[in-house]
């Protein structure tokens, strides 16, 4: 019993950790805003490894689906709970503890209905062409929001800041840290539940070879449908978390440069392994925060042992050379990524005994 | 009422005629047998039948529905079910999940029941798991149950197939030369499985098969197309004997 319980419990510790630091001052903004951005990218790997490992798919535009997430539940707080220019708040402040989180699964669910942009065009087509037709469904959504005035268009949205105040002014907790760890954790657990599932199965079957699941009875329209939509739904719940987060959102934030950040995460992590996902939102998150640091003091040393010339300086654009060729090495060396399809379990088969699936 | 009744079946592949005007009718409980020279659009007919391909022209009614443009899936979930000539199994994934997945027609669950884990997904993924471990246990597959397919011999391979289609439950069972690329022991052992499974499970079975041998030692009744249309049909002996029969095989030729 209390094996079973072991991982709950390990991770309300962790999170009771990260919220005591936080509150104690062990962690200043910048790092609450790191470990954030940790649970955020864990959300947006583990939900497009449903699709590009476990389908076998090609998706690239999960950052349009992190748009309607964001925006939807941006919409529904700033208009309920703060005095905007959409007329005063509708709610009292307190309610925004429940109203947050209600606005999060609302705007996971419009990014789930938005996951038919790409799902039905995925019942004629697979390889290249789905996915230029996930690319142009990203698209459509960046641009309708640019063309929107009222939701700021391309200048952005703002006034989420006062909502997380809100709820920080009712209950003084970081309620950021919680929600973005407890959506991590509801993600992780849910595409657990459903891959493992005879169900979710016939999403692999799909994958190895579509052909022999349609005729072996898996309705593959229906599983590519719910897959495609579970995906979206989770990326749109990254999306209103992060939107949280920044307190600012406008429609550059959901470029493809977000996409190919998240696709890289899938293919550092190993296709179809969700703790490979998660390890490697984890490692991309500080790797990219760590340059932050690194690339100063490797300009200060390299400067010191006179291997850079006194008028040049390593700058921050470095960044998009050493993260790339990390991934190029990572491709030449172990191209199946980090896991490849295995999980943590099947490396280390003792840890069965803490969790049980079916 | 006939288990299958195929009536003027028509495939075009733009200006390829695979198959043209081929009939064929089975009360249930035989076990048929179609042959032919190689491209003589066997698998075509196939095709058709289990719902891969939507026949140019033609009937098909199976227990009594028209199955001609149902969506494969459908078809199988009525009692059809097959294997493919070049083996399709999912590489990947366990022998016991291939049986497994094979047996989403009869899930008896929804996505929401596998999200929430409600009693109605637990009772049904017991009763899944229980069907796909007897079954493997009957065809003497148990022990492989948690080996890749991939990492299999070929026989045992082919034999997973043929488990794989019989989770479905059929009522009709394709099988798409099960012997191809058998050695002799295997083929023996191919032979008495065909057999017992069509005494056992009291299904129907049709066969496209290229070795004799195995034909003509468990067919009752033989069809034989020829550039897509039928040249022959009766029984092993009848065949063996039929001079139209040879020469398509033999060539013109060679008589
Ligand atoms: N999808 C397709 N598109 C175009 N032509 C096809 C298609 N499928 C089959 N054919 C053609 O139809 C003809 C019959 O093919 P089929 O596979 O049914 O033959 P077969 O009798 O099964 O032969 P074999 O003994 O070699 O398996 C062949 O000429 C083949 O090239
Ligand atoms: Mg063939």
């Amino acid at each position: 019993m209390l094996q079973r319980l072991s991982v709950p419990l390990v991770l309300l510790a962790s999170l009771a950790v990260c919220v005591g630091l936080s509150m104690g001052g062990v962690l200043d903004g910048y790092m609450q805003t790191v470990l954030m951005f940790v649970g955020i990218n864990v959300i947006l790997a583990t939900s497009l490894n449903l699709i590009n490992g476990n389908m076998g798919e090609f998706a690239c535009g999960h950052a349009g689906f992190m748009a309607v997430g964001a925006y939807v539940s941006s919409l529904l707080t700033v208009l309920f709970l703060t005095d905007s220019k959409f007329g005063p708040a509708l709610l009292p402040s307190g309610a925004a503890l429940w109203f947050f989180p209600l606005s999060l699964v609302v705007g996971g669910a419009a990014a789930a209905v938005t996951g038919l942009l790409v799902a039905l065009p995925s019942f004629r087509t697979r390889g290249d062409y789905l996915a230029i037709i996930t690319i142009a469904a990203s698209y459509i959504i960046k641009s309708s929001i640019e063309n929107i005035d009222t939701i700021g268009g391309a200048r952005g949205f703002m006034g989420m800041s006062r909502v997380v105040a809100a709820m920080n002014s009712t209950i003084d907790l970081p309620w950021m840290i919680i929600w973005t760890f407890a959506g991590a954790v509801f993600c992780v657990w849910i595409i657990q539940r459903y891959v493992s599932s005879t169900y979710g199965k016939g999403v692999m079957a799909i994958c190895q070879d579509e052909v022999a699941a349609e005729i072996m009875s898996v309705n593959t329209n229906r599983i590519k449908l719910v897959t495609f939509m579970l995906s979206s739904g989770l990326a749109g719940l990254a999306g209103g978390l992060m939107a949280h987060v920044l307190g600012y959102v406008n429609p550059g934030n959901f470029t493809i440069l977000k996409s190919t950040e998240i696709m890289v995460m899938v293919y550092m992590g190993g296709m179809g392994s969700i703790s490979g996902a998660v390890m490697a939102a984890f490692l991309i998150t500080f790797l990219m925060e760590g340059l932050r640091f690194i690339i100063p003091m490797l300009d200060t040393l390299l400067h010191a042992v006179w291997l850079l010339p006194d008028g040049y300086e390593l700058t921050q654009v470095w960044k998009w050379v050493i993260i790339p060729l990390l991934l190029i090495m990572l491709m030449m060396f172990r191209p199946e990524g980090i896991m490849g399809a295995r999980e943590l379990a099947d490396l280390f088969p003792r840890l069965r005994q803490y969790y049980k699936f079916k | 009422m006939a288990l299958i009744d195929v009536d003027n079946l028509t495939m075009r592949f733009g200006g390829l005629t695979a198959v043209s005007e081929f009939s064929t009718r089975m009360e249930g409980g035989e076990l048929m047998g179609l042959i032919g020279p190689n491209g003589a659009g066997k698998t075509t007919v196939f095709n058709m039948v289990s719902g891969f391909y939507t026949p140019s022209e033609g009937r098909i009614v199976f227990d009594g529905t028209p199955t001609a443009g149902l969506k494969p899936h459908r078809v199988t979930t009525l009692g059809i079910s097959r294997t493919f000539q070049n083996i399709r199994l999912w590489h990947d994934l366990s022998v016991l999940d291939n049986i497994r997945i094979a047996q989403h027609s009869r899930m008896g669950y929804t996505s929401w029941d596998a999200f929430l884990r409600t009693r109605r997904f637990l009772d049904n993924e017991a009763r899944i798991d229980r069907t796909a471990l007897e079954l493997l246990e009957a065809l003497d597959l148990l022990r492989f149950k948690d080996e890749l397919p991939r990492n299999l011999p070929y026989g045992l391979q082919r034999k997973v197939e043929i488990a794989r289609a019989l989770s479905t439950k059929p009522k009709l069972l394709l099988l798409d030369e099960p012997a191809a690329g058998l050695n002799s022991a295997d083929v023996k052992g191919l032979i008495d499985l065909v057999r017992w499974i069509h005494k056992e499970f009291k299904i129907t079975i049709w066969m496209i098969e290229h070795q004799m041998t195995v034909v003509m030692s468990l067919c009752q009744y033989i069809q034989v197309i020829d550039f897509g249309r039928q040249i022959a049909a009766g029984t092993p002996e009848e065949i063996q004997k039929n001079p139209v029969v040879i020469k398509a095989y033999l060539g013109d030729d060679q008589i």
